[in-house]
């Protein structure tokens, strides 16, 4: 069937069966900052933006996209998303990597409606996000750090 | 040894908390890892995993299988040479039994190798594999680890197997080692004590699951790109199951999802390999979490039993560890983790004069337990700890005191060091660094130790508890492990950095650049790190035994010294200036004559004024450890415990720990946070549960529950550096040492809250209850 959504800032239409599953076509379409980590929806690895919901994408079909604006990593380049970068590489809560796609879309649809989170707040947006290396501490620290600076910034313009 | 070194520091690169070299395609979510890359024409390909957990294969019919559209290749018994070896990831001659085939006619857990199937489609192949007919005679298994040594039943009864201890008991491997005469000494003490902890099947779970593409170059060559931790033996055992020479074959480890141990054996890469020398097509293979749970590797479940005789101070005396380990279905790394039992645990309470360690590792139809950061360490260290503070209390001492009284100091050794190494004897071993006992200070005091008795539970139904537990580790594998590194100029005064140590995340590739850079007195953009290929870095033993720091460190080093000083003296001599009086130094070279900047002198080496003197410089060193300096922790952590559900609230976890120099203080915290939060996985939820047919029941990440955001406490983590006079700039390793602690110090805490014993995690809920309800019965 024909599906058609925004993918990264470009509308394009797609041909996928009905039980295809949006991570696949994602990766196929070159998109390789969705991981596969459990296919079940349990670790986050493989986390898109689905109008600017943070979801993952194993547990979507391609279908299900269709009219929608989805966004990866591959197409998250504003301010926020590489403020956010800066502060996971500077604080160190970046190790093997393979989850840091997912934990980056947590924490962007996070800040995206949410300016000024708190710890709490913080560790219930990234409770998806299955990360075995870290520890959480410093990504944590990271979207923690990424919100004073930019809740600093538009305070500062204020 | 300076104890105050760490304050004087005085690096422009190491001890940095700069950020990881391949940090921005990381987080950019770059194609980086095995799975990433695309390939024409490839394949993908599948195992078929045995349903029984112990049966003989009578007939395997493929027919309708090689009938599916898509199917290109089929492997099984029938049609895979039959080679004994280890899975397991080790230095030659490896000290795990040679029990394991590619294929074999037996399975031996729900799990095992039955068949594999690759096509054109992941569709094409799982009809494939549904369609192979497999006919079994099933055998009766056993499960029970007890049992199994005086069963009839033999697991391994297969001719050609090699290595394993006793076939007839299922014993895979084992270790006795005895120091005096402990028992007598024990008997004759003022205070003895007893501790006996069961620990359970773990999985290492890294996010990314084990991942393989193997394919044949333009020179019809192998080439294995994959998801490991030691591509140097995934090489050499690779040419020993294929039957090819070393030199036709090149593994390549990109960057990788997290390993733990897990990745520290040989598991799609045989068959993703044959299915390419077969097809001569690239071929991919990947296991979906629910195979990583059945079919990679696990931590060893472990009954060890401690018994602790000392004087009425407290002063041990002796101490017996009996240890009974589960070796799954098959024996890989068996006799090394048990040996890691006692020789990672013992020499920490060197007081202890008289010793015996002893123990069995022992075949059931269980999946296969491996390496897993630790390394038996946190299972010997779990009856250890809970047995000093037993001790603790009998003398009426703080835990904190018996501690100090009985561990080992600088200058100090222990017996345990010579006569237990891995797989083998060890190495005489003095201890160079040791700032334990500020460890423990600075932990006690982050935690309020000492005000600890006048802190309540939040509410009234709740008991507050703390714990603690101290450890110790090692740094690579004395005169067995090897690392090299090499360095090249460039001509722009930068390097390239070869090395054949493996990052799996860890930030290694980072920490050895950073001590080639200062070394070099250049900045770590000068460094352009390549790691872990076969093909154009020099041998490296692989990422595992806490060595990548340490051990690779130390190649880096040499290499850098060695390329510092061949630049020193190409300048000397074309500039004709004394031998002696020319120095690099902060990126430039001064001689008495001349002064050039080495980005300036590396082009003039290479440019056609310089006629026959133009030179490639370049340096390389090995590096075999003839020690394995130990880092040592100590661990807190506070909780409560609600006495009505039996939930525990973890609420602060402070550990401290010395490991050395930190070349890159945020990667070693790093280390630490992550490992912790591992053992607290391992001490509160994680468990591989199994149904009366040995077949796993909770085989993905919602019925196997690792540690999330919302599971973790508030965590500290105190580098308390020392400086380690045979390491690289002072540092020892860092990378597992941080797992040794949750358990023991949850177990006294949960004691220190409630007055119960715990001795088998997960601590869950529902047995901490039990316990209570059991208590007040």
């Amino acid at each position: 069937m024909k599906v058609e959504f925004e993918l990264n800032g470009e509308v394009k239409e797609f041909d996928v069966d009905s039980g295809e599953i949006l991570l696949d076509l994602l990766r196929d379409e070159g998109c390789k900052s969705v991981k596969r980590g459990c296919e079940t929806g349990d670790c986050g690895a493989c986390m898109v933006l689905v109008d600017g919901r943070a979801m993952t994408s194993c547990t979507l079909f391609a279908a299900q996209a269709d009219g929608k604006e989805v966004r990866t990593v591959e197409g998250l380049e504003d301010e926020l998303a590489e403020q956010l970068k800066e502060s996971l590489l500077e604080a160190g809560a970046v190790q093997c990597g393979f989850c840091i796609p997912g934990v980056l879309i947590s924490a962007y649809s996070l800040l995206s409606r949410n300016e000024e989170p708190t710890k709490g707040e913080i560790k219930a947006a990234l409770d998806g996000n299955l990360c075995r290396c870290t520890g959480y501490v410093k990504q944590i620290e990271a979207i923690k750090e990424t919100a004073d600076s930019i809740g600093g910034s538009s305070n500062g313009q204020k | 040894m300076d104890k105050n070194k760490s304050d004087e520091l005085n690096y422009d690169v190491v001890n940095k908390s700069l950020t990881k070299v391949d940090g921005t395609a990381l987080v950019n979510g770059k194609p980086v890892f095995t799975g990433d890359y695309d390939y024409s024409n490839g394949l993908v390909a599948s195992i078929l995993h045995s349903p029984k957990p112990r049966a003989e294969i009578v007939n395997i019919d493929v027919s309708a299988a090689e009938e599916v559209e898509g199917v290109e290749a089929i492997l099984h018994q029938g049609n895979v040479e039959r080679v004994p070896h280890t899975t397991a990831g080790q230095g030659y001659p490896e000290p795990s039994p040679y029990d394991a085939y590619t294929f074999d006619s037996k399975v031996r857990y729900v799990g095992d190798r039955v068949a594999a199937v690759a096509g054109e489609s992941k569709e094409a192949v799982k009809e494939g594999l549904d369609k192979i007919e497999v006919e079994y005679k099933e055998l009766e298994p056993i499960f029970d680890l007890e049992e199994s040594r005086d069963s009839s039943i033999k697991i391994h009864d297969e001719e050609d197997s090699t290595g394993i201890y006793d076939p007839e008991r299922n014993i895979a491997a084992n270790v006795d080692i005895k120091i005096g005469d402990p028992k007598e000494v024990i008997s004759q003490s003022d205070v003895a004590v007893e501790s006996s902890c069961r620990t359970q099947f773990a999985q290492h779970t890294p996010i990314e699951p084990h991942v393989t593409t193997a394919y044949l170059d333009e020179h019809e060559r192998l080439v294995v790109k994959t998801s490991t931790q030691v591509p140097f033996h995934v090489r050499r055992i690779l040419a020993q199951v294929l039957d090819m020479p070393i030199g036709k074959i090149r593994v390549i480890k990109p960057r990788i999802g997290g390993g733990f141990g897990v990745k520290q054996e040989l598991l799609l890469e045989d068959v993703a390999s044959l299915f390419a020398l077969r097809t001569g097509r690239p071929v991919t293979m990947e296991y979906s979490r629910e195979e990583e749970f059945n079919s990679s590797r696990t931590r060893h479940p472990m009954e060890v039993d401690v018994t602790l005789g000392a004087t009425s101070e407290g002063k041990l005396q002796g101490i017996i560890m009996e240890v009974l380990s589960n070796t799954g279905a098959y024996g890989a790394h068996s006799l090394t983790v048990l040996s890691n039992v006692g020789s990672k645990t013992l020499p920490l309470y060197n007081k202890a004069s008289d010793l015996h360690f002893f123990g069995d590792a022992v075949y059931t139809n269980l999946p296969v337990p491996g390496a897993y950061r630790g390394y038996g360490a946190p299972q010997g260290y779990f009856s250890l700890e809970v047995a000093i503070d037993k001790l603790a209390e009998k003398v009426g001492k703080d835990p904190i005191e018996i501690r100090k009284l009985n561990h080992i100091r600088e200058g100090e050794t222990s017996p345990i060091f010579e006569k237990l190494g891995e797989g083998k004897e060890g190495t005489v071993q003095h201890i160079h660094s040791c700032r334990l006992d500020e460890c423990i200070d600075r932990g006690a005091e982050e935690i309020g130790w000492h005000a600890r008795d006048e802190k309540q539970a939040s509410k009234a139904h709740r008991k507050k508890g703390f714990g603690l537990a101290i450890n110790m580790q090692g740094s690579g594998i004395p005169l067995i492990d090897m690392a090299a590194a090499r360095l090249k100029l460039n001509e722009d005064g930068s390097f390239n950095l070869y090395v054949g140590a493996t990052d799996l995340g860890t930030g290694s590739d980072t920490v050895l650049s950073q001590i080639a850079a200062e070394v070099l007195e250049v900045d770590l953009d000068d460094i352009i790190v390549y790691s872990s290929d076969t093909d154009f870095t020099p041998f490296d033993s692989g990422a595992y035994a806490s060595s990548t720091t340490y051990v690779s460190g130390n190649a880096v080093e040499q290499a850098a010294k060695k390329a510092k000083e061949k630049i020193v003296r190409a300048f000397t001599d074309l500039n004709d200036e004394d031998p002696g009086k020319v120095e690099l130094s902060d990126g430039v070279l001064i001689g008495e004559e001349e002064r050039e900047t080495l980005s300036e002198f590396a082009l003039s080496l290479t440019s056609g004024e310089l006629e026959t003197d133009q030179q490639q410089i370049e340096a390389s060193a090995s590096e075999v450890p003839e020690e394995s300096p130990p880092p040592f922790s100590a661990h807190f952590v506070e909780l409560e415990v609600d006495t009505r559900t039996g939930e525990i609230d973890l609420q602060k976890y402070v550990s401290a720990v010395d490991c050395g120099t930190a070349i890159n203080p945020n990667l070693a915290e790093g280390q630490m946070e992550g490992a912790i939060v591992n053992g607290i996985g391992y001490a509160l939820t994680e468990e591989m549960k199994f149904d009366s047919s040995g077949r796993m029941t909770n085989p993905s990440f919602f019925d196997y529950k690792i540690p999330n955001t919302e599971d973790i406490p508030d965590i500290e983590v105190i580098l308390v550096e020392s400086s380690e006079p045979t390491g690289p700039m002072g540092a020892k390793s860092v990378g597992e040492i941080g797992i040794n602690g949750a358990i023991p110090a949850i177990a006294n805490a949960l004691r220190d809250a409630i007055g119960v014993e715990f001795t088998e995690p997960p601590f869950t809920p529902e047995k901490v209850w039990k316990k209570m309800k059991d208590e007040r019965e």
